[in-house]
């Protein structure tokens, strides 16, 4: 791999873990600006995933229940937590600061050799057997027949909070704005229904990182991601059994 | 004490008794009678009830004014937990509704008839305390108006909270009806709506169990444990409900407890013990099983026995909850009023923080905790606001006002033997 000439390559004592977050995130920003996309954040993939189990096959059958079956696929290590996504989400769908649709988690390895920090980027994982779906009393989230995408409609909510509950991924919070929970729906309402085939947070990935499709079209990029068995790809808490359609992989 | 005992060279220890014998007869003698003079002259009853009215108007505005404000700003409660002390106290209240009604209905439905002169009481409480439950619930949810309406449009059938929501208005009714028809003296068509009141009653709270049993993102919660825990803990509930408000009835209206009521209150008592002994046998194996469970389960439970919530759990829930109490109706056999009622009193403060460790624990532990993530490492932290203790507040006075009204209103709830 190339090496690139970075200006901190002199700073001998600098490293990620010193720098606060948000300083991190406004010199990614800038830094971002001048180079244009990362190189596929393959720059920051120093872990390797060879020894990693791979996944079960978690969302791999042969007919989807939806057409299209929305999905996405997060390849992990090319996040590089500059939160565009997150202001790209805030800003298409009217995220109030309190709240938030979707959000990147940092998570620490001090004993890892080399790279010592990963960003996860998270958000509602558009389940199969949506917990949420099951337990809100009016039926006010619904898993849309059509697209998979687990739904709001705003009017029936009743604040219960039940489904902040039942999510397994923290996807859910009340919008006082909107006297309704909110969570993310996929850029439905704001991008897919008017003709984009985008959400705002993966257009926004200036790493590549978040790539959104159809998982039931072969020729998607999604499908061919999660119908491969070269690289390990999982889904968070598989346990719980919600059947998510968020995968992740790395390299 | 007399004069030639002061003169004596000062004993410390004769001093110390003393000490301690002149306060236990003079200010806990006084306290209680004081107590006692309180709840049964008339003027005080009305004080007692202005006070009550002053707090359920004061929470009540409280309320109010959290729903002006928006409650994201006037509760404690957060993205993570969004559940907090209303959700646990309306617990509490259902709760305890649900073991009265259970109570009741050993006498008034299946004929038990050392359980017949507590009934009429039971009922009533049954009825305040689900009201009062409703009350605090109100605060709590973010649309009430729409849950009206959308409940019976778009009914969500797979949803635990519906079932609840849906039996327990039903249960509501069937409750209120039984307690018309024991005041018309209509015991057949009372018996009919206790049984119906007892069976959406125990559906109801069952559900209510597993509205936090079936949420399978949930550890700590997930499991068929919480609909059968809640029933038995619904039955100790009733048991020291019912002790408690009997007691302090007869002491509203100063009369003397017939041989019936005594029994009656011995029988409870011994039902008590069994109950807490049981709901002690859950809690066991909870924990046990609990502990070779994954992670966060290990964690919650660490928080509870060692952690943040260790004193709510062994010194409120264990000891004053269930151990002094089960030690207080063992001695005294149920014979002692005094005992067992103190007993009671203890076992219903020590319940409600059950309900409060039950809910806000299972939600402490954050559901990306098995990530490791830096954002969710250890116990969420959630801190009841102002706003919520005061609608707290108000249900407790709501319960204890209507309860003395109760008393002045029914005349002690008194019912023959039938």
């Amino acid at each position: 791999m190339k090496k690139l000439k970075l200006p901190t390559d002199d700073m001998k004592q600098e490293r990620l873990d010193s720098v606060s977050t948000m300083e991190r995130r406004e010199f990614l920003k800038i830094g971002l600006v001048i180079t244009g996309v990362f190189a596929g954040g393959t720059i920051l993939s120093a872990m390797s995933n060879m020894n990693k189990v791979f996944a079960a096959h978690e969302g791999k059958v042969e007919k989807y229940p939806h057409k299209p079956h929305y999905s996405m696929v997060i390849h992990q290590d090319r996040c590089i937590d500059c939160e565009r996504c997150v202001e790209a989400c805030a800003k298409t769908n009217d995220v109030p600061a309190y709240g938030y649709r979707t959000r990147i988690l940092e998570k620490d390895s001090p004993d890892a050799i080399g790279l010592k920090k990963e960003f996860i980027p998270v958000l509602c994982n558009q389940c199969n057997n949506p917990p949420c779906v099951r337990a809100c009393p009016t039926r006010a989230t619904y898993k849309d027949k059509k697209t998979g995408i687990v739904m709001m409609d705003y009017e029936k909510c009743i604040g219960c909070k039940t489904c902040v509950e039942a999510c397994p991924y923290n996807a859910r919070y009340f919008n006082e704005e909107k006297r309704s929970v909110d969570k993310c729906s996929f850029c439905y309402e704001t991008r897919l229904s008017k003709g984009e085939t985008q959400t705002a947070c993966a257009a926004a990935c200036p790493a590549g990182a978040r790539i959104f499709g159809d998982l039931s079209d072969p020729k998607s990029e999604v499908f061919k991601l999660v119908h491969q068995v070269e690289k390990a790809v999982w889904v968070l808490r598989p346990e719980v059994g919600a059947e998510p359609n968020v995968f992740y992989m790395k390299g | 004490m007399n004069g030639s005992n002061e003169m004596k060279p000062v004993n410390t220890s004769d001093l110390m008794k003393d000490l301690s014998q002149s306060f236990k007869s003079s200010f806990l003698t006084h306290w209680y009678s004081t107590l006692v003079g309180y709840l049964s002259g008339t003027k005080s009853f009305y004080i007692l009830l202005a006070v009550g009215a002053l707090i359920v108007y004061g929470g009540a505005m409280a309320g109010l004014d959290a729903m002006r404000i928006g409650y994201r700003h006037a509760y404690g409660v957060t993205r993570e937990i969004s559940w907090g002390i209303l959700i646990s106290t309306y617990v509490f209240f259902v709760v305890t509704s649900t073991g009265l009604c259970i109570v009741s209905s050993i006498g008034h439905v299946f004929g038990v008839k050392d359980f017949m002169p507590i009934a009429k009481r039971a009922v009533f409480l049954s009825i305040v305390t689900i009201v009062a439950g409703f009350t605090v619930i109100l605060f709590e949810i973010e649309n009430p108006f729409r849950m009206a309406l959308y409940n019976v449009i778009s009914p969500g059938l797979t949803s635990n909270i519906w079932w609840m929501g849906t039996l327990y208005g039903a249960y509501m009714i069937f409750m209120i009806i039984e307690f018309i028809f024991l005041q018309l003296e209509n015991h057949k068509f009372a018996t009919y709506a206790g049984l119906a009141g007892l069976l959406s009653g125990i559906a109801a709270h069952s559900n209510l169990g597993a509205i936090f049993g079936m949420l399978h993102g949930r550890e700590y919660w997930y499991g068929p444990y919480l609909p059968v825990y809640f029933i038995a803990s619904a039955l100790m509930s009733g048991c020291a409900t019912i002790i408690f408000f009997t007691w302090l009835g007869y002491k509203i209206t100063s009369e003397k407890m017939d041989r019936p009521m005594v029994r009656s209150l011995e029988a409870i008592s011994k039902l008590c013990i069994l109950m807490i002994s049981i709901v002690l046998f859950l809690i066991i194996w909870k924990i046990i099983t609990g502990l070779v469970g994954g992670p966060g389960k290990v964690e919650a439970l660490k928080a509870m026995l060692i952690g943040p919530y260790a004193f709510n759990f062994w010194v409120l829930e264990i000891m004053i909850g269930l151990l002094i109490p089960f030690a207080l109706f063992f001695t005294s056999k149920g014979k002692n009023l005094n005992t067992i009622f103190i007993a009671s009193a203890m076992m219903m403060f020590g319940i409600f923080f059950m309900r409060y460790d039950l809910v806000v624990l299972g939600q402490a532990v954050p559901v990306f905790y098995e990530l490791g993530v830096n954002e969710y490492k250890g116990i969420l932290p959630y801190m009841p606001s102002f706003h919520e203790i005061a609608i707290v507040l108000l249900g407790m006075a709501l319960t204890g006002t209507s309860f003395i009204l109760g008393e002045k209103v029914f005349r002690g709830h008194k019912s023959e033997i039938h």
